[in-house]
């Protein structure tokens, strides 16, 4: 192997060059007011099959989003990847052109914020690895994964990357935001099959900034301990059941209904939420739940959002109570608040969650204090893992029905489940919160600890 | 060992393609003018002693549109260039994607890419390279399906009308939504093998949605259309015809209570139904599924897998369809591939690394989202062919079980096992349809599920979809006639 080969190029983004090819550009169109965002990256992957080099993977990526504000206030927004000068500048005149159709009602502004101080960038940015470095730890990783148990006979899915990203936002008023960060991979998904069995599988994933500080052996054991649990399966009945959440599960389905914090949703009508629904109770009293973007396990964490505003933690449910929704800045001004940085950058801006933090409030006391997953005596479905989010979930309903790995958990001892879904309402499952446990888990999505709810509908197949 | 090349210039690249040129290049056709650059890099490769070299290169030009209520809430143009160079070695691939089309950009890609398979250029005195063969323009009749295309002022026009044509049907409607994107890309493959090819894609969808909503309920009904190839697709969209039947369809669910979970009978529809086959059964007959050993198909050549009543084609040819294509993001035009006959599973669908890597010859379904992917063997218009019953007769022979009228999505997983929503669903109670029921869920295994479609129907029809794969998210239709399956999990309250 070429030991040179590194996901490290010479090339990054020139923020004052960019400026001053903008600032060229849109006096040619009579353009007073624009903004930019610009990104870069350079990454680098491999994949292994059974102990050999499958497929590797490089890229070098440049993109560009420009906003410009016509005459009669109007955006209009164009994107490219050509960042040569002919291809900047084709984007300024898509950009005036698309603002002739911008909406006259409802234009977005400069975030208030875009250029108040950022807090301080800690980001890591590790020393590349050549792809001879990355094949090397993935072969070792899939051979070590394969040898925890007979059965596992392949890692069909598997993967480890290195990237180098960087981000920029400039605008016609001196906002100058720049920040560069590094980030590691890896994900293992392997496959296990007993005689006169099905195929069963699982998989685990882990991020970090610096490759050398991925936890791999968690990884491989994290998969290894799952598969291995779902070898021996049955079917369950049809029926309501008490079931806890892994910290994975609990943070998928909130994500997955973060239109209810959502204040562009809200605007829009696509939330369960309404304008008038702060301060209401939304879930149990023992619910806390907030978003992190500057949490220090948030890897891969940009210290800006798409229109400049710094990130910032905010205190999204309080003892069950909706207290703060997430802002863009023109969400922001219709509820006469400050944007919250979960914009991105566009002629309607788009608001998104960085990173959810899930906790028991300390103050109020759960329903079923005697809970806990790795004591309780009872029966009950230990909820891994949901799949099939993009389709099961109606979002503007309320409603989902997901397909699910997990297990009957029975004096303790743990059976796979062989297939099943459960199904419910979001604030219900919220309302039938009975335990919150103490202990918080870092997920690659986000921090949870395992909640209990009672009467879950689960279809199975018995 | 024999050293041929059509440029009997030095193999040093010149800085026509990938820097002068560089700067016109959203502005210019691909041709065959760029050949001996092509050449030139594909003979540094080859020189490095890679088996072969595929490079491809893609400019894009798209718009999206969106219509909120009665007004335009976004109009978003943007344009792309880039390059995917890949190279192979024995069984193994190397790939790299740039979108600096410079010298030195592409000459690192090229560098990353071969040193990824631990080569090196000009390590090779001698190599074999035949050059291109003759260039096959796919697009020479396409040039102009851009300026053809409507613009944004007709195109808000017609998103307007349709949200307006909806708030006049319905005053419940408190969400109408419809959106139009435009794809237009032009591509082309050059590759050692002496591929030389050109194509233009355009791609155009409509998509409107609604949230109904009377007192404390609320349906959500969406409605997706799609084509290729067809600049006038906006102008000929029966607006009136996709607003009465989402119209319906967003009343019939206001009121709908939660079906039952439970196994039972299913007839599904055409059109979208054939999301199922799609997911459940096409994915698995792909060979990037075959050459991980996670389908359970990939011993199943010329096996019954399914009923007799099933006979199943993947396609790139029909007319205008979304999944068409003049050729694969490979070069190689696209087949009609029987992948099922009455039950029998018949071929795979392969690509140039699948055909490497299983032995299964390629059929034209090398596909990727952009140069940002490698190819991969995937789906084109997918769908079961119809049979000869009325659709009535298939819900007739149901006593209790539900009918699919309108699926959502779903997914798979790596053995196959299933799950898809049902968009608007009903009853069948002795043989006929009753009542609206949402949050339906069908969940199955393709191994399971396959030998339990009884009846297939005589009105086969396709929709258009996106699916999304390891070489990114492409466009496809799917389709079948209306379809009953004997027994499935349909999951539920």
């Amino acid at each position: 192997m070429n030991n040179q080969i590194t996901s490290q190029k010479s090339g990054d983004l020139d923020p004052l060059f960019l400026s001053n090819l903008l600032e060229k550009y849109s006096t040619e169109q009579s353009i007073k007011k624009w903004d930019m965002g610009a990104s870069s990256s350079r990454d680098l992957s491999v994949q292994v099959q059974n102990g050999k080099a499958k497929q590797l993977k490089g890229s070098q990526r440049n993109s560009l989003t420009l906003r410009v504000w016509n005459e009669n206030n109007q955006v209009g927004i164009t994107s490219t990847s050509d960042m040569t000068n002919k291809g900047i500048k084709k984007a300024m005149r898509g950009a005036v052109e698309a603002s002739l159709f911008g909406n006259k009602i409802e234009s977005p502004e400069f975030s208030p914020l875009a250029k108040t101080e950022l807090e301080e960038d800690n980001s890591k940015i590790s020393s590349p690895h050549t792809i001879d470095d990355l094949l090397i730890i993935l072969k070792k990783a899939e051979e070590q994964l394969i040898d925890t148990h007979p059965a596992i006979d392949s890692v069909p899915y598997n993967g480890l990357n290195e990237s180098y990203m960087e981000r920029i936002y400039i605008n016609s008023e001196g906002a100058n935001r720049h920040m560069k960060l590094s980030q590691s991979s890896i994900y293992l998904y392997a496959k296990a099959q007993e005689k006169d069995k099905k195929p069963r599988s699982a998989g685990a994933v882990k991020i970090n900034s610096e490759l050398n500080d991925l936890d791999i052996n968690l990884c491989i054991k994290e998969t290894s301990d799952k598969l291995i649990s779902h070898l021996n399966y049955k079917p369950i009945e049809t029926n309501k059941y008490l079931v806890c959440f892994s910290p994975e599960a609990f943070l998928q389905l909130l994500n997955a209904f973060s239109s209810m914090f959502n204040a562009r949703s809200i605007l829009d009508g696509l939330s369960l939420m309404s304008k008038d629904s702060l301060g209401n109770q939304i879930s149990v009293s023992t619910l806390d739940i907030s978003d992190e973007g500057l949490h220090p396990e948030n890897v891969g964490a940009f210290s800006f959002d798409g229109e400049g505003t710094p990130t910032q933690n905010i205190k999204i449910v309080s003892e069950g109570k909706l207290i703060n929704l997430l802002h863009s800045e023109a969400t922001a001004r219709k509820f006469g608040v400050k944007p919250t940085g979960h914009a991105g950058l566009g002629a309607k801006v788009s608001v998104s969650p960085d990173w959810l933090v899930v906790r028991k409030n300390q103050t109020e006391e759960d329903k079923d204090e005697s809970l806990g997953v790795k004591k309780t005596n009872k029966e009950f479905i230990l909820i891994d893992e949901l799949s099939a989010i993009h389709s099961g979930v109606k979002a503007s309903q309320g409603s989902f029905s997901l397909p699910f790995d997990g297990w009957v958990v029975n004096k303790g001892k743990k059976t796979s489940i062989e297939a099943a879904t459960v199904a419910g309402d979001i604030l219900k499952v919220l309302d039938s919160i009975v335990k919150i446990e103490n202990e918080q888990i870092v997920t690659h999505q986000g921090i949870s600890p395992h909640v209990w709810v009672e009467n879950v509908s689960i279809t199975g197949e018995a | 060992m024999r050293v041929k090349c059509h440029n009997k210039r030095k193999k040093k690249l010149t800085n026509s393609l990938l820097t002068r040129k560089n700067e016109d290049l959203l502005f210019h056709t691909f041709d065959e003018t760029l050949r001996f650059q092509l050449e030139e890099l594909l003979s540094v490769g080859k020189s490095a002693g890679a088996d072969l070299i595929e490079v491809f290169l893609e400019k894009s030009d798209n718009i999206s549109l969106m219509a909120e209520q009665d007004d335009i809430s976004n109009v978003s143009p943007s344009f792309g260039i880039g390059a995917g160079i890949r190279v192979f070695l024995g069984k193994k691939d190397g790939f790299v994607s740039t979108n600096d089309l410079s010298k030195e950009g592409l000459l690192f890609a090229l560098n990353q890419a071969l040193g990824m398979l631990g080569l090196s250029t000009g390590s090779h005195n001698s190599f074999k390279f035949d050059g291109l063969t003759d260039f096959k323009d796919f697009a020479s009749k396409k040039n102009g399906w851009l300026d053809e295309s409507p613009d944004i002022k007709e195109s808000t026009s017609k998103l307007l009308e349709a949200t307006i044509s909806l708030s006049n049907k319905n005053k419940n409607l408190q969400v109408r939504r419809a959106s139009y994107s435009r794809n237009w890309q032009e591509v082309l493959v050059a590759a050692s093998d002496g591929v030389f090819a050109r194509d233009i894609r355009l791609h155009q969808t409509v998509g409107i949605n609604v949230i109904a909503q009377k007192d404390k309920n609320r349906s959500t009904s969406a409605r997706r259309y799609g084509s290729s190839g067809n600049p006038n697709d906006l102008r000929n969209w029966d607006i009136e015809k996709s607003v009465c039947d989402l119209n319906e369809s967003a009343q019939k669910m206001l009121y709908a209570g939660y079906v039952e979970a439970g196994q039972m009978p299913v007839v599904l529809a055409n059109k979208f139904g054939g999301v199922i086959f799609h997911e459940a059964c096409g994915h698995l007959l792909e060979t990037t599924q075959i050459e991980r050993g996670t389908s359970p198909f990939h011993n199943s050549l010329n096996k019954q897998i399914a009923n007799k009543a099933v006979s199943a084609v993947d396609e790139g040819l029909s007319n205008h369809a979304f999944g068409s294509l003049s050729m694969d993001d490979e070069g190689m035009e696209p087949q009609n591939t029987l992948l099922i006959e009455n039950g029998v599973l018949k071929k795979f669908l392969s690509d140039r690394a699948g055909s490497l890597r299983t032995g299964h010859p390629r059929t034209g379904s090398g596909r990727r989202q952009n140069f940002s992917f490698a190819a991969a063997s995937r789906m084109r218009n997918t769908y079961i062919k119809q049979g000869n019953f009325s659709p009535d007769e298939l819900i007739k022979s149901v006593d209790n079980g539900l009918y699919c009228k309108s699926m959502g999505g779903g997914s798979v997983g790596p053995t196959g096992q299933f799950n898809f929503s049902v968009e608007e669903g009903y009853l069948i109670k002795n043989g006929r349809l009753d009542k609206p029921v949402k949050g339906a869920t069908l969940i199955g295994e393709a191994k399971e599920i396959l030998p339990r479609i009884s009846m297939c129907a005589n009105d086969l029809d396709l929709a258009a979809g996106f699916c999304g794969s390891v070489s990114g998210s492409v466009n496809v239709t799917v389709g079948q006639p209306h379809i009953k399956v004997d027994s499935i999990t349909v999951g539920g309250r």
